[in-house]
């Protein structure tokens, strides 16, 4: 055997080597896709994903709690106190400063100005537990958990927790309904 | 290990981990250079397609458990659930249902090759015995895990197969009702089942480890069932026989996937797709095709107790097979005689197969009780005697030999192709 | 390769072999058949014909919705592409023609109302196609004693599928001389033991198809059992894409891995 032959050997035999190989673990990955993708949310729980909330028999000053995606979800039908605490309130004294224009519902975003409505998700941003309300020392929420409380844009005023209550996608489909997710 | 190791540690943390725990070494030595015969033929890779069944099963079962709710009420909601909404629940569970009969399907050509070869004669006594234990392990796995989509099939399988306790005398009662936490197979077996699906393939794994461990102490048998005499007649295991089980499995791989996505309830039954109703028994219970050989042999004998215990004899003698067999030759290719009552035995466990996927009468009774009276005959008569009596055919002075002037005998078939056995899985 | 060629075509056949050894008679039930087209969902390639799935819907919801629910299923499925493919809107209207039950009064806890009924609301996507019938009881009781069976998994509960369904819905006849009908009953060979409970569905026109198709009993049969059929296997369109891409994957890592075999044993005398 000449050396260019014995040469051309190896080579052939490295490549049908890599070859099978790499085709192999192409293969065992592809494998992998369903074993890890079977974990996220299943189409039962994703179906869940939005829902359609009637708002029509919220009285001014009251609050319903929904449960989407798992969570709480407050909907709030503030009064006209509310609206004025919560944008009197300076900025610059706030942990997590968002004007109140950008908390309740608004054109841009939920597609209806409507300072009267407050939609945040009801799950405290300290560790996870559920504010509850009309009490606490800013007219929103308190968290009984660590002590966070919330004004009436559901701002963080004062203890642990680091931001506000989430707003959750929703829009306005008409007067009286709103959908959510 | 039989032989000298060879692994060498390739740098300074190697080196300071085979001091203290040399797991690198130990792989090195069990499935890289583990000297293996030359002349293993595909029969011989079912070893490592039956590893690839075990973890496969152990890989989607934990994903099914994810999803699955052991409850009477839940159960068969929970499957349909995984079947429909769960990502991928479909393919996961079928391969996990189809997976169990191919499981099956490659550990009977393992045994069927063991027994062909005189895998279990002596030095190996133990590695056979171990692999016993694992059958039975893993017929108690599936039964359960049949149990648990809670079909009708489910329900009545399970009540029938529980039932077989109350042939035990005196006690035959308690036990039962002890198993099924009740006086019916109800919620309490349903749980206890899925507890136990889940604890044994983990036995499983350990009685493998072990299996693998009496494997490597004397070595692999071979087609010809005479020692490995030195070097020249091995290969390392990698990659010589990890390369070739490689292709077998892909094969392999191709009937399983032929059953997962184009006929994937083939070998179940459709009555498990009508949930549990313990009011309404289904014309005719039959298990999956796996035991049906053995339940053929339940059904083939008119008396409760002696039926159940031939049944499970008829796996208990498998225990006792190394002794049983008094030939001094191990390869049924050197065994003229023994090979015809061999294809015989094959037969016999096609007949039973069959028969217990049918009706238990007439014609099928009779075919059964024959099948069953050669099966244990094969191995209370046949063995003992005709090991003594029967005269070998020329051993080879070595497995190297035959085959090292290759091209002078030429001819074309290699010796392994002229006593391939004659079975059907 | 000799050798590998025979080991394999004996493992072949014993697993191909495995299908007919798992395959049960149907009790003395008549055995059921395939209409004349065959089904476009049998084969390597088998996908729904979307136009027979909605036509089979339609049939359920205006005859067997009655008496049959579909616990497993759920509406929002009816937009599967492999499926019915109805549209959002279309899948929200079919939606709101059913009933559901409503879960307990927000004020009294009550689950039934004033006249005490189950409280029922209209469902939504999210919602399954539940049983017309409050419990097993009730439904017993409106039929007869007989209880409706669900038909989410009824395709595949059956031995024959598909061809089963079609074979029993064309298949009610007279009774034969010398077979004596229970009270109720109805004589269909494709049922095991002869009698179903269940009267004829099917007569010309039964339903007026959206799509204008004639409803004769055999076409109407063929799309219900079609639609059953999709409410029983819903990923097999899904399935069987991924089975050829799957097989043709592992026919070629064989070859590579065969390739690779010869090479590395090829001066190896074995």
């Amino acid at each position: 055997m000449s050396q260019t032959q014995a040469d051309t050997t190896v080579t052939r035999r490295d490549f049908i080597y890599l070859g099978a190989g790499a085709f192999a673990a192409v293969g065992g990955a592809a494998a992998l896709v369903p074993l890890i993708h079977q974990m996220n949310p299943a189409a039962d729980v994703r179906a869940l994903a939005t829902i359609d909330v009637d708002i029509s028999a919220i009285a001014v000053g009251q609050q319903i709690k929904v449960m989407w995606q798992g969570k709480p979800v407050f909907v709030r039908h503030r009064t006209p106190e509310d609206i004025a605490a919560a944008e009197a309130v300076d900025l610059s004294a706030l942990r997590d400063p968002v004007p109140d224009s950008e908390r309740r519902a608004n054109a841009e975003e939920n597609g209806m100005d409507r300072p009267d409505w407050l939609i945040v998700v009801g799950v405290c941003t300290h560790l996870g537990c559920i504010p509850i309300e009309g009490r606490g020392d800013y007219g929103g929420w308190f968290c009984p958990c660590h002590g966070s409380h919330y004004d009436t844009a559901a701002r963080i005023r004062l203890g642990p927790a680091p931001t506000n209550l989430p707003k959750p996608p929703y829009v306005f489909l008409s007067d009286s309904e709103v959908q959510i997710g | 290990m039989s032989h000298q190791s060879t692994y060498r540690p390739t740098g300074p943390f190697t080196e300071w981990l085979d001091k203290r725990l040399p797991v690198p070494r130990l792989m090195h030595d069990s499935l890289v250079d583990f000297p293996t015969p030359r002349n293993l033929n595909y029969w011989y890779t079912f070893g490592g397609i039956l590893t690839f069944c075990l973890i496969s099963q152990i890989v989607t079962g934990i994903i099914l458990a994810m999803h699955y709710t052991p409850h009477v009420d839940y159960a068969f909601e929970s499957v349909e659930r995984i079947m429909r909404d769960v990502n991928f629940g479909w393919l996961l569970r079928y391969a996990h249902a189809v997976g169990a009969s191919m499981f099956f399907f490659a550990v009977y050509v393992h045994i069927f090759r063991g027994l062909y070869y005189g895998s279990y004669k002596a030095p190996r006594e133990v590695l056979w015995m171990l692999g016993v234990v694992i059958l039975l392990l893993m017929m108690a796995t599936a039964f359960m895990g049949y149990v648990l989509p809670w079909g009708q099939m489910s329900f009545w399988g399970a009540t029938v197969i529980t039932n077989f306790f109350t042939a035990i005398p005196l006690v035959g009662n308690a036990i039962t009702e002890w198993l099924w936490g009740g006086f019916a197979v109800g919620n309490a077996t349903l749980n206890r089942f899925f507890s136990l699906h889940y604890l044994l393939p983990f036995v499983i794994f350990g009685v493998v480890i072990l299996h693998i461990w009496a494997l490597h102490v004397p070595g692999n048998n071979n087609p010809t069932g005479i020692d490995v005499r030195g070097k020249q007649d091995t290969v390392p295991f990698h990659p010589y026989y990890t390369v070739k089980d490689g292709f077998a499995l892909s094969l392999f791989c191709i009937l399983f996937a032929w059953y997962v996505f184009f006929a994937p309830n083939a070998l179940g039954h459709p009555d498990n797709y009508i949930p549990a109703d313990p009011l309404v028994t289904p014309p005719h219970i039959v298990p999956e095709w796996y035991f049906l050989p053995f339940y053929a042999i339940l059904r083939s004998i008119p008396d409760k107790l002696l039926g159940v215990i031939a049944m499970f004899g008829s796996i208990a003698i498998l225990f006792v097979l190394p002794w049983l067999d008094r030939s001094p030759v191990r390869s049924l290719r050197y065994r003229p005689m023994t090979q015809i009552f061999f294809v015989g035995f094959v037969v016999a466990c096609g007949v039973l197969m069959y028969c217990g996927g049918k009706p238990a009468e007439g014609v099928y009774v009779l075919w059964a009780r024959l099948a069953t009276a050669y099966y244990f005959a094969y191995f209370l008569l046949i063995l003992p005697i005709v090991g003594l009596i029967e005269t070998p055919r020329k051993l080879p002075d070595s497995i190297a030999k035959p085959v090292l002037p290759a091209p002078a005998l030429a001819g074309g078939t290699p010796i392994g192709a002229t006593a391939a056995p004659h079975t059907d899985g | 390769m000799l050798k590998a060629t025979r080991t394999l075509a004996i493992l072949l056949a014993a697993g191909l072999g495995l299908a007919a050894g798992a395959a049960q008679g149907a009790g003395e039930a008549k055995h059921p058949h395939a209409p004349p087209g065959g089904w476009s969902f049998e084969g390597m390639f088998g996908h729904y014909d979307k136009a027979a799935v909605q036509r089979g819907f339609q049939i359920y919801k205006e005859v067997c919705a009655a008496c049959h629910g579909m616990e497993y299923v759920a509406i929002r499925t009816l937009g599967s592409p492999s499926g019915p493919g109805y549209s959002e809107d279309e899948v929200e209207a079919v939606a709101a023609e059913f009933r559901v039950p409503a879960g307990p009064d927000p004020q009294t806890g009550s689950l039934v109302d004033d006249i005490g009924l189950p409280r029922l609301r209209p469902a939504l996507p999210s919602d399954r196609f539940t049983s017309p019938y409050p419990n097993d009881i009730a439904a017993r009781a409106a039929n007869g004693g007989a209880l409706p069976p669900d038909l989410s998994v009824i395709a595949k509960a059956r031995e024959g599928g598909a061809s089963y369904i079609y074979s029993l819905m064309t298949g009610y006849q007279e009774p034969p001389p010398g077979v004596t009908l229970e009270a109720g009953m109805h004589y269909n060979p494709y049922m095991a033991g002869g009698q179903i409970a269940m009267p004829p569905q099917l007569v010309p026109d039964r339903v007026a198809y959206e799509d204008g198709t004639e409803a004769s009993v055999e076409q109407m049969a063929s799309d219900i059992a079609t639609f059953l059929n999709w409410a029983a296997e819903p990923e097999l369109e899904f399935r069987k894409k991924l089975g050829f891409m799957v097989i043709s994957y592992l026919a070629v890592l064989s070859l590579l891995v065969f390739l690779a075999y010869r090479r590395l044993w090829r001066n190896v005398g074995h």
